[in-house]
C-alpha cells in the first residue's frame, strides 16, 4: 500500500519527447486511469513507473521511498500486461507462483497461496494447464492473479482488457474494480477506451503528446473538460463542437455554422471580461444537453437530419448543421420519428467556451 | 503435331528428374548395400549373400572403433555444447542490448567465420593452439570448432531471440527476478526452438570434420573417425572398400538417427517463441 508520486518525469526516444515533464499524485489505495489516445506517452509513464523505462529527468516516489533509480525488482510493484506475458513452457500453478518463486518462498507456502488467489479468481481448477490451453477471458485472470499473488505495494495495469471481446471485456471491467476494492492496493491503470477509464478510476488523468491534460474524478473531467481536447475525447459520442463568436454589444453568441444567435449565456459577464469583441470560440455541448424540437423554436438552430441510431435504452440522433456534424442524445427507447429538418435547443446552463486554442474560459 | 512435342517435352522432363534422382541416389544406395557384400566393388550391387563380417572385422580394428564412439562424441558433444551455450548467450545479448551499429556487428561476425575456419588460418590457429599448450587434446580441438561455428550460430540464434516479445523478460523482472534468473528462467526454455536447431547443426559441423583434428591432434588414439577412416587402407594407399563402406555406414547413422530424432519431436519448423 503505497502513494505514487511523479515529479517533472521526463522521457525522451532519441529526438522524440515521449513524456514532457508530467506532474502526477496517485493516493494510497486509489484506483487511478491513465487516459489518452496511442502515443500520448501513458503506457511509457506506466513502465516508468514499473522501472521498465529509465526517466529522462524528475523522480518518482512509491510510498516514502525515491525509487528514479532501482531496478524494477526492488520497487515492490506488480504488473499486468497487455498480451498478458504468460510464460508459455509453464503451467499455471508456476506462471502464477513465478513472483513468490523468485522471492523464494517455500514450496508449501507458495502452492496454498496460488491455490487460495486462484481459487478467489475462479481459475483453481486450471493450474494445470498452459497458457495455450486457457481462453482469452482465464489468461486474463492468471496475469490478474500472479499481479496479486505476492502483495505488492502497487498494481500496474497496462491495457490488460484490450485483448477481449466486447463482452467479456465489460465483465472483466467490474470484476477488477470489484478486485482492487476488495484488495485496496494502489492502482494505475492504462486505456485507451475513455468508457473504461470512467467505470474503473477514482482519478482519471488525460494525457496528449506527453503532457498531463487534466486530471480529476471521472464526473468532474466529464462535466467540466479544460480543454477541447478533453471535451472530444471522453463520451460516446463526444461533445459537439461549432465555431462561434461574441458579440459584446448585443450580449449575444453567434454560431456561424449554425446561424444562431444565443442571447441568455449564463456568465457572461466572466465570459465578455476575458474575450474580445468577435473573437474566435469553440462552443461546446454533450449530446445529452440538446433538445429536438419539429418546428422553429426561439434560442434554436436549424439541422438537417442525417440518421437516427436506436441504441436500446436511449436513441441517437445525428444532424448535419452547415459543414458540422451534431450529435443529439435522446432519452428514449423509440427514435421519434422527424421531419427533414428539425430545431435544435441547447441547455444555455451546459454550455462550453473554448478558446481557438484549447482551453476552457468558461 | 502440339500435343506430340508436349508429350516429347514432358517425357525429357521425367527423363531429367530420373537422371537427377539416380545421380544422388546411388551413392547412398551403395553405402546402404555394400557394406553386407563380402566382397564389394564400388559397383551398386545387392549382395547375394549378404554378411555382417565386415561389421565384424571393423569392429576388431580398435584403433577405429575408439575414433568412432569415443573421440568423435567427445568432440562433438563438447562442441555442440559450448557452440549452443555461448551462442544464447551472446545472441540474448546482441539481440537486447542497446549497441549502436549492432547489426553491422553481426554482419561482420559472419565474415569473420569463413577466414577462422578457412585454410587460410590453418597456420595461426596451430600457433595460436601451440602456445596455448592445447596441442593434442579436445579442448584444443573444441575450442577451434566453437570458434569456428559461433558466428554464425550467433545469427542463426539471434533469429530466434528476436521472436521472443520482450513482456516475458519484462514481467519476470517487475516480478522481482535478477536479470540471470530472467536469462534462466524465461529466455533459455522459450529459445529451445532456436538452441536444438543450432546443437544439431553443430554437432553435425564437428561429426564430419577432418581438417582441424588432423592439425591439432597428434596422438592416433584421440583421432576422430574423419582420420581413423584411413586405417582401412592399405600401406599402398587403396581403399579396402568393403571395410570403408561398412566403417561409413556406422559413421553416417548417427547423424541421420539424430535428424531424425529431431524431424520427430520438432519437425523442424523454425518457430521461435512467439504465442497469439
Amino acid at each position: 500500500m503505497a502513494r505514487i508520486i511523479l515529479e517533472d518525469v521526463s522521457k525522451h526516444f532519441g529526438s522524440v519527447v515521449a513524456v514532457d515533464r508530467i506532474n502526477l499524485t496517485v493516493e494510497d489505495g486509489e484506483f487511478f486511469a491513465l487516459l489518452g489516445p496511442s502515443g500520448c506517452g501513458k503506457t511509457t509513464t506506466l513502465r516508468m513507473i514499473a522501472g521498465l523505462e529509465k526517466p529522462a529527468g524528475g523522480a518518482i516516489r512509491i510510498g516514502d521511498r525515491d525509487v528514479t533509480e532501482l531496478p524494477p525488482r526492488e520497487r515492490d510493484v506488480a504488473m499486468v500486461f497487455q498480451d498478458y506475458a504468460l510464460y508459455p513452457h509453464m503451467t499455471m500453478l508456476d506462471n502464477i507462483g513465478y513472483p513468490l518463486k523468485v522471492r523464494g518462498v517455500p514450496k508449501a507456502e507458495l502452492l496454498a497461496r496460488v491455490t487460495q488467489v486462484a481459487r478467489s479468481l475462479g481459475i483453481d481448477h486450471l493450474l494445470e494447464r498452459r497458457p495455450a490451453q486457457l481462453s482469452g477471458g482465464q489468461q486474463q485472470r492468471a496475469a490478474v492473479a500472479r499481479a496479486i499473488v505476492h502483495h505488492a505495494q502497487a498494481f500496474l495495469f497496462d491495457e490488460p482488457l484490450s485483448n477481449l471481446d466486447a463482452k467479456l471485456r465489460v465483465e472483466a471491467r467490474g470484476f477488477l474494480k470489484y478486485l482492487q476494492h476488495e484488495v485496496g492496493v494502489t492502482t494505475v491503470y492504462v486505456t485507451h477506451d475513455q468508457a473504461e477509464a470512467m467505470a474503473l478510476a477514482d482519478h482519471i488523468a488525460i494525457m496528449d503528446q506527453g503532457k498531463v491534460i487534466q486530471v480529476g474524478t471521472p464526473l468532474e473531467v466529464y462535466r467540466r473538460p479544460q480543454t477541447v481536447f478533453v471535451a472530444s475525447f471522453l463520451g460516446n459520442p463526444p461533445m459537439n463542437l461549432l465555431p462561434c463568436r461574441l458579440d459584446l454589444a448585443n450580449r449575444q453568441v453567434r454560431v456561424n455554422a449554425a446561424g444562431l444567435r444565443l442571447d441568455s449565456v449564463p456568465h457572461w459577464e466572466h465570459l465578455a471580461t476575458r474575450v474580445h469583441d468577435g473573437e474566435e470560440l469553440i462552443l461546446g455541448i454533450r449530446p445529452e444537453h440538446l433538445t429536438l424540437h419539429a418546428s422553429e423554436t426561439p434560442q434554436a438552430f436549424p439541422g438537417e437530419l442525417y440518421v437516427t441510431q436506436p441504441l436500446g435504452a436511449e436513441s441517437l440522433v445525428i444532424l448535419q448543421v452547415g459543414d458540422k456534424t451534431v450529435s443529439v442524445r435522446l432519452f428514449t427507447d423509440e427514435p421519434p420519428r422527424l421531419a427533414r429538418r428539425v430545431w435544435i435547443q441547447p441547455d444555455p446552463n451546459r454550455i462550453f467556451f473554448y478558446r481557438s486554442s484549447g482551453e476552457l474560459i468558461a | 503435331m502440339k500435343s506430340v512435342r508436349k508429350i516429347l517435352a514432358g517425357l525429357a522432363y521425367y527423363l531429367f528428374i530420373a537422371l537427377m534422382t539416380a545421380f544422388f541416389a546411388l551413392p547412398l544406395l551403395w553405402l546402404a548395400l555394400t557394406p553386407f557384400n563380402p566382397a564389394a566393388t564400388l559397383a551398386v550391387e545387392i549382395p547375394t549373400r549378404p554378411t555382417l563380417d565386415n561389421f565384424r572385422a571393423v569392429f576388431g580394428n580398435d584403433f577405429a572403433v575408439r575414433a568412432l564412439v569415443q573421440n568423435n562424441l567427445i568432440l562433438a558433444i563438447g562442441t555442440m555444447l559450448g557452440t549452443t551455450f555461448v551462442a544464447a548467450l551472446a545472441a540474448y545479448a546482441l539481440s537486447r542490448a542497446k549497441i549502436p551499429g549492432r547489426d553491422y556487428l553481426t554482419y561482420v561476425l559472419i565474415l569473420f567465420s569463413s577466414v577462422v575456419t578457412g585454410t587460410a588460418a590453418m597456420v595461426p590457429i596451430f600457433l595460436i593452439i601451440y602456445y596455448l599448450g592445447l596441442i593434442d587434446t579436445y579442448l584444443g580441438v573444441i575450442l577451434v570448432f566453437i570458434g569456428g561455428l559461433l558466428p554464425a550460430a550467433i545469427f542463426i540464434m539471434r533469429d530466434f531471440v528476436d521472436g521472443i516479445p520482450h513482456s516475458y523478460e519484462e514481467s519476470a523482472l517487475v516480478a522481482g527476478a535478477t536479470p540471470r534468473r530472467v536469462f534462466l528462467d524465461v529466455v533459455l526454455p522459450l529459445l529451445r526452438p532456436g538452441m536444438m536447431v543450432v546443437a544439431i547443426w553443430a554437432f553435425v559441423h564437428a561429426w564430419g570434420a577432418f581438417l582441424i583434428p588432423f592439425i591439432v591432434l597428434r596422438n592416433p588414439d584421440r583421432m576422430p573417425a574423419s582420420i581413423a577412416i584411413y586405417s582401412f587402407y592399405t600401406e599402398a594407399g587403396t581403399p579396402n572398400v568393403t571395410l570403408v563402406s561398412a566403417y561409413s555406414l556406422l559413421y553416417a547413422l548417427p547423424v541421420v538417427v539424430l535428424y531424425l530424432i529431431v524431424n520427430w519431436r520438432y519437425g523442424f519448423r523454425f518457430f521461435g517463441g512467439i504465442k497469439r
